[in-house]
């Protein structure tokens, strides 16, 4: 039984509007396939990367600050060359692309369930909670997501005490970042659950008594879901560049960890002396994960706006 | 109102940054103080008030661009930040100027012949960037025109003139010279929005009847390009860009970064770095200001602009 109801899923995701719309893009295939590609190369660095570069017995310093591998000096154990500390930079991107990736997609999901809360709240509740909650947002949102997050990472940094920053601030980040995100999902989700509350299934729920937090979580959010979803992939573009951004100020992940913005803080200081490998792949792993993640969410948008159809 | 209110808030939020994150006392005090000293101290500064109490105090000097002394310089705030200003606002200006004035231009080419090759190009330029962070761009400027070619200056300003409280760099060879690069970094982001914004507005006027009829009467057509259709783009554009101007002070934090420029924004994040708050009140404060000011000259803009809602109003 169990089996029968996988299957006749996905047939019905095969044939689905958004699968053959899928289909027919090559430039969300080819987006989709470059994401995966990186998603599958962080989260399984510590089995493929060439080699380790937070062991530190395997790092040996005459290996440091050698070009890449198809330029005259290479090593061919480094294919992208090696940083100041002879950490092969190959292997630093995919444990970075980890910490740059766990980071977007935690923060991405935290502001969904903020905003995604408060936005049904606002919605269905009306009325004086309404207007607090759209007022803070409106709020919000004139001032750039950037200097919220900024901001927000500077006064956790000042509310936690020095000896503990470097355990927590992956934490401070994804929190600073998630609710500098919240108001894009909040008034979208507002939006459509003004639609739906008025609609028949929402009204026979709630003459049949059921509870309004049940309607809200089992009724209504499925339906607000699709437009949810377009912003959250461009959001985790957005939330990307934000972590590489305060890593590369210097507020963001320690450089004992790195994620891709603290591997370019650290390169930008060799980009004087030639070194120009050190912070250019780590920027260009950066620039295609993003450019990848946006041809995606643009993808979406269009797939799931019916008047492009 | 609303203006008030956001001051107000970010007031409230700067003030309770000062309140609860981090103790005062600690901040301005050495190791070897008695603990019956800190507490003179403490009633002395009036921290044992309500709290209702020490926030008027606080928004009366506020008011007045009293921040109190930065814990790390022991100077007060408000001089660090008066004579970083010029910097900051020299770069947000320039940036904004150059990115209004090729981004317009763009904006109406792309939209005019949307199927040039020339167009598409622009078009997917602008995507990459999207995609592209600030900072990365500024360091593959330095990469290119400062190390490869040594053409440009890569950080500072350059010598700058004092005209009174107002250090310029606009004024010598080398300011200008290292205005060049931070400020088509700044300027890159916001131009590719502006261009993707005038473009979609000019796609949507370009199909009204009264473009149309304007057509059929036989009108050259730059003149109905220029006079009918772009006027008509520029409503969303003003509310759009000046919403930007207040982003490129925001980003203009990671450009200064970037470039060692010595702005507030570079001031802000030395700030963050080692909790200086009473640096990070007042920069909180200010940009709130600058938004606001920025807000209210856009609403005012509008009526310059668009005669029907000046007709509304009467």
């Amino acid at each position: 039984m169990e089996n029968t109801v996988e299957k006749s899923r996905m047939a019905r995701i095969l044939d689905s509007d958004i699968w053959h719309s899928f289909a027919r893009s090559p430039v969300a295939i080819i987006s989709s396939i470059v994401t995966l590609v990186i998603i599958f190369g962080a989260l399984f660095a510590p089995f493929i990367a060439p080699n380790d570069p937070f062991d530190l017995v395997a790092i040996d310093l005459m290996d440091a600050s050698l070009p890449p591998a198809w330029l005259e000096e290479g090593d061919s154990r480094f294919f992208l060359g090696t940083d100041d500390q002879g950490r092969g930079i190959l292997s630093t991107i995919m444990y970075g692309a980890r910490i740059s990736l766990f980071v977007g997609f935690a923060s991405v999901i935290f502001s969904m369930i903020v905003g995604i809360s408060l936005g049904l709240i606002s919605g269905y509740v009306g009325g004086r909670t309404d207007a607090i909650i759209m007022r803070i947002a409106d709020i919000q949102l004139s001032f750039p997501a950037i200097l919220i997050a900024l901001l927000l990472d500077g006064v956790a940094r000042g509310l936690v005490p020095k000896e503990m920053h470097n355990d927590v601030t992956i934490y401070v980040l994804v929190f600073a970042i998630g609710i500098s995100g919240w108001v894009q999902y909040a008034r979208t989700v507002r939006g459509s659950t003004l639609v739906e509350k008025n609609k028949e299934y929402v009204q026979a729920a709630r003459i049949i008594g059921i509870r309004p937090g049940t309607i809200l979580r089992r009724h209504i959010l499925p339906n607000v879901m699709g437009p949810v979803m377009v912003i959250a992939t461009i959001h985790l573009a957005i939330a990307i560049i934000t972590e590489a951004t305060l890593s590369f100020l210097g507020v963001g992940v320690p450089p004992t960890t790195p994620s891709l913005g603290t591997l370019i803080r650290i390169g930008n200081e060799y980009l004087f002396s030639g070194e120009w490998w050190i912070t250019i792949f780590p920027g260009a792993a950066l620039v295609i994960l993003v450019l990848a993640v946006n041809l995606l969410g643009d993808w979406l948008r269009d797939a799931l706006n019916p008047k492009l159809r | 109102m609303q203006s008030v209110i956001v001051m107000f808030t970010v007031g409230l939020i700067a003030f309770s940054m000062f309140r609860f994150v981090g103790d005062p006392i600690n901040n301005m005090v050495g190791q070897d103080t008695s603990e019956q000293e800190r507490i003179e101290l403490r009633e002395r500064l009036g921290l044992n008030d309500p709290f209702l109490v020490q926030f008027g105090r606080f928004s009366l000097n506020a008011v007045q661009g009293d921040f109190g002394l930065s814990y790390k310089y022991r100077v007060p705030v408000s001089e660090m930040i008066a004579e970083r200003m010029p910097a900051t606002l020299e770069l947000a200006f320039v940036a904004a100027i150059l990115s209004l004035a090729i981004g317009i231009p763009l904006g109406v080419y792309t939209a005019l012949k949307r199927h040039s090759f020339l167009s598409k190009l622009i078009m997917t330029t602008s995507l990459i960037g999207v995609s592209l962070p600030t900072f990365l761009t500024g360091i593959m400027l330095i990469l290119f025109f400062g190390v490869v070619l040594r053409w440009l200056p890569t950080f500072g300003r350059g010598d700058v003139i004092e005209l009174g409280s107002w250090s310029t760099g606009f004024l010598t060879a080398s300011g200008l010279k290292s205005l060049i690069l931070p400020s088509i970094t700044l300027a890159l982001f916001q131009l590719t929005l502006i261009m993707r914004l005038v473009r979609a507005e000019m796609l949507e006027v370009l199909r009204t009847d009264f473009v149309k009829f304007a057509k059929a009467r036989g009108l050259p057509n730059r003149l109905v390009n220029f006079k009918h259709a772009l006027k008509n783009t520029l409503v969303p554009v003003i509310t759009i860009t000046g919403l930007q101007l207040g982003s490129l002070i925001a980003f203009a934090i990671i450009t200064e970064s970037v470039f060692q420029w010595p702005g507030m924004g570079l001031l802000f994040i030395q700030a963050i770095a080692d909790v200086d708050i009473p640096i990070m009140a007042a920069y909180l404060v200010l940009i709130a200001f600058f938004f606001v000011m920025i807000n209210m000259i856009v609403d005012i803009l509008y009526y310059a602009v668009d005669p029907r809602l000046r007709a509304d109003n009467e």
